[in-house]
């Protein structure tokens, strides 16, 4: 099962490999991984997106929480939260698919970031499905490039769990 | 007044504030400065090894035997990646170290300069946590955080990586106060995983207790032996747990796993229950997993919550040091569970011993060549259980860990989870450091002996009274026996033979003692002087290179699935290895 994993790590040179050596160095699998500043800048926040069985992912949240540097440790599979990623598509419509790609784009509240003679640069943000929505949809528009953030993920407040 | 010091001088005085006594090391260019700085003093002494392997297992024999902080200090580039092996071996049996490694000045770091080597990338892996000093400034924090992390929770290796600027550099020497807020280990238990294994504990028919090397970490042998005669409780202990719980103890199976006793595979194999503490289910302790105890409860005491549920499933898992887990569970069995259970323990026992009767630990004397398991058993009844011993890797580390019986803690020292050739004639060294008074034996193979030999010239000059026992069968017993077992006799460079040296010569080159033993009336005599002489002993003993390791249990099959010695003269039955 896929899991969102969010670990607050010191920002300390190295801390990025030593995450990245858990991972590979015990075969586990990284979909996604990005990082960032808190508002504390000594303190850094990076969102993990893995997959593996129950025991896996037990190992994986111990073994990060063992890692020197890292502070916390939360699986966000197991919490209500919200996931947000974003991805910048440059695609290259034929003339007559023009209007569809900027209606779409409109659909899924996006933004034109960029244009050219030939080519739109959109930005969508949102949950995986909508993000793989938009992307099979301007599949047959033409997409030339397309770059994604990696999952970020925190959790909601105040609502009860289901 | 504020006096500024240089960063090598800021270096030497934390170890002192660490109570350190004696660094392991190898000089170069980049630790110019530092060795500079121990030329003049007095408290702190510099051993200088013949390599720097010989250094990092040195400070980690230190480190077993004594129960604190190995250090070893070596120059950039070759100094740092020879100190590879010693790191990872103390880092897979969870051994405090701090290892300081010269580093390029800062400005150099990255350009491929003179003896750079990334040995903070390198040694990321097989360190618990490792540092580049950037500042001088932050020199004594980090050598006290270093410390810190070596020692605490799970102990392991920590590597200090010191640029040449950053030595040379000057600032005021500070001790400050450290607080990690991202590393904080677990010591209590929880009480009420611990109440309810006392509660499965008392209503076990069938329970054993594996004790491994958190048992001898924590200082817990006084509380194992506790719990295990207040609930008359059977003990295997794996590799490193051995001396953790008597050897020679009514209730010890001995070890357990892959060259374990009989009685203690099948104890494990049959128990209802099993109450693991400080061990981590290392593959050649349960054999194949999915067969492993199927009929018991897994009790799992361990300080790293990543041991637990890592090979094995768990019942009640509890995090927490051993001592003080041991301490509440004793307690709590005496006053809150207090149940009777002499009656089913009894029977418990009586098949236990039925097994031990039906497939004892042997092996077939010969009065023609000797046997190495008679060396071993000499050498426990020469010094009546009474020395340190380290073992080299193999057949030697096997029938060591069979025939002499622990009864102490720290006193086997030997590589186990990354079984290091070449560990215990440097490991003996720096055990003989931390206990001067005491005997200090290697036990060890012709071919691991010669992984690091060289330091016969730190044993000689520092007139260290090491002894190394040879078991000298001219091959490389371990994996030959492995050929003759799983690749019919097909003895693929295993074979030393012609090639393996005179070490009566040798030793005698360096300027040690050498003795040889070639007849099984030689082994005592032998044996008898080399205890006598107060220096450094080679002793070869010339033994049946045909002798096997038995019990053995294949890779891949369950534990109770035992090969044992074909005593007739029939032909050795072929198996093929599982995996
Ligand atoms: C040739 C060869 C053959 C071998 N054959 C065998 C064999 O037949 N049988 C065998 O048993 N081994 C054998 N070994 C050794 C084996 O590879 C492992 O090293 C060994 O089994 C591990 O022992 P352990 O589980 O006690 O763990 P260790 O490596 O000693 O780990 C200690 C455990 O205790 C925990 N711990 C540490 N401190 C504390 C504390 N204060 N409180 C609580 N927990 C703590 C740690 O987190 C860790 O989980 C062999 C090795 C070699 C080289
Ligand atoms: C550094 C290293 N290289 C290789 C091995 C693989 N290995 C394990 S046991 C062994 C043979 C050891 O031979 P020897 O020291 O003569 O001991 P014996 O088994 O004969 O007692 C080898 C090569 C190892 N454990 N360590």
């Amino acid at each position: 099962m896929r899991h969102t994993i969010s670990v607050l790590v010191e920002n300390k040179f190295g801390v990025l490999s030593r995450i990245s050596g858990l991972f590979s160095g015990r075969g586990y699998n990284i979909e996604s991984l990005s990082v960032g500043e808190t508002t504390d800048p000594q303190i850094s926040i990076m969102t993990i997106v893995t997959t593996g069985d129950d025991w896996v992912i037990e190992q994986i949240t111990k073994q990060l929480n063992k890692l020197i540097d890292i502070i916390k440790v939360t699986d966000m599979t197991e919490l209500d939260h919200v996931e947000r990623e974003m991805v910048l598509v440059k695609v290259a419509p034929k003339q007559e698919n023009k209007a569809e790609v900027l209606n779409l784009t409109e659909i899924f509240r996006g933004r034109i970031v960029d244009s050219s003679q030939k080519t739109y640069t959109i930005e969508i943000t949102g949950d995986e499905k909508k993000i793989a929505a938009f992307v099979e949809l301007m599949r047959p528009m033409g997409i030339k490039e397309f770059v994604r953030t990696g999952k970020v993920a925190i959790t909601r407040e105040g609502v009860k769990k289901k | 007044m504020h006096t500024k010091i240089s960063g090598a001088e800021i270096l030497i005085e934390s170890l002192k504030k660490e109570g350190v006594k004696y660094i392991f090391g190898y000089p170069g260019g980049v630790v110019l400065n530092i060795f500079d700085v121990l030329y003049a003093d007095k408290d702190l002494r510099l051993i200088l090894t013949r390599h720097e392997q010989g250094a990092v297992h040195a400070a980690d024999g230190y480190a077993r035997a004594s129960g604190k902080v190995g250090v070893a200090l070596v120059t950039s580039g070759p100094g740092a990646t020879n100190t590879v092996t010693g790191i990872a071996t103390a880092s897979m049996d969870s051994i405090p170290l701090v290892v300081f490694s010269g580093q390029v000045p800062t400005l150099l770091i990255g350009n491929d300069a003179f003896q750079e080597a990334d040995i903070v990338g390198i040694t990321r892996p097989c360190t618990k946590y490792n540092f580049l000093v950037k500042d001088v400034n932050d020199l004594s924090r980090t050598v006290k955080e270093a410390f810190y992390i070596a020692s605490s929770g799970r102990p392991g290796p920590v590597l200090i990586d010191l640029p040449k600027d950053v030595t040379a550099g000057k600032a005021e020497f500070t001790w400050p106060e450290i607080d990690m807020r991202s590393y904080k280990p677990t010591y209590e238990g929880n009480r009420w995983m611990i109440t309810q294994a006392a509660h499965l504990m008392a209503k076990s028919k069938k329970p054993v207790i594996i004790a491994g090397g958190g048992v001898i970490i924590s200082g817990a042998s006084k509380e194992l032996k506790e719990l295990a005669e207040y609930t008359d409780i059977p003990v295997t202990m794996t590799l490193m747990g051995l001396g953790g719980f008597p050897g020679s103890h009514k209730l010890s199976l001995g070890m357990l796993g892959m060259h374990g006793t009989y009685y203690a595979n099948k104890a494990v194999q049959d128990s209802d229950l099993i109450i693991a503490i400080g061990m981590r289910f290392d593959d050649r302790v349960t054999g194949k997993v999915d067969a492993f105890a199927p009929h018991a409860k897994i009790i799992h005491i361990d300080i790293d919550p990543t041991s637990i549920k890592k090979n094995v499933r768990v019942d009640v898992p509890i995090v927490g040091d051993v001592k003080r887990v041991l301490t509440v569970m004793n307690k709590v069995l005496k006053e809150e569970v207090k149940e009777q259970w002499d009656e089913v323990r009894k029977a418990w026992l009586k098949q236990i011993d039925a097994w031990q009767a039906e497939r004892p630990l042997t092996y077939t004397y010969s009065d023609e060549v000797i046997k190495p398991q008679f060396v071993v058993e000499r050498i426990y009844e020469l010094t009546k259980g009474d020395a340190i011993i380290t073992t080299e890797v193999g057949q030697n580390q096997m029938w060591t860990a069979q025939f002499y019986k622990f009864d102490k803690p720290r006193t086997l020292l030997t590589s186990g989870g990354l079984g290091t050739m070449g560990y215990g004639f440097p490991a003996a060294i720096g055990a003989q450091f931390a206990h001067p008074e005491k005997l200090v034996i290697d036990i060890a193979g012709d071919g691991s002996i010669q992984m690091n030999i060289q330091e016969l010239a730190t044993a000689v000059i520092n007139k260290l009274p090491v002894k190394v026992a040879i078991l000298n069968n001219r091959y490389l017993g371990m994996v030959r026996q492995w050929q003759e077992l799983f690749f019919e006799e097909r003895y693929s460079h295993t074979k030393l033979n012609e090639t393996v040296p005179d070490f009566v010569k040798i030793a005698e080159a360096y300027g040690a003692v050498g003795l040889r033993a070639t007849k099984p009336s030689e082994v005592e005599p032998v044996l008898k002087e080399a205890f006598r002489i107060k220096r450094t002993v080679f002793m070869d003993f010339v033994v049946d290179w045909k002798e096997k390791v038995y019990p053995m249990v294949p890779a891949g099959a369950p534990i109770d699935q035992m090969l044992f010695e074909q005593v007739e003269k029939k032909p050795e039955k072929k198996l093929k290895a599982v995996k």
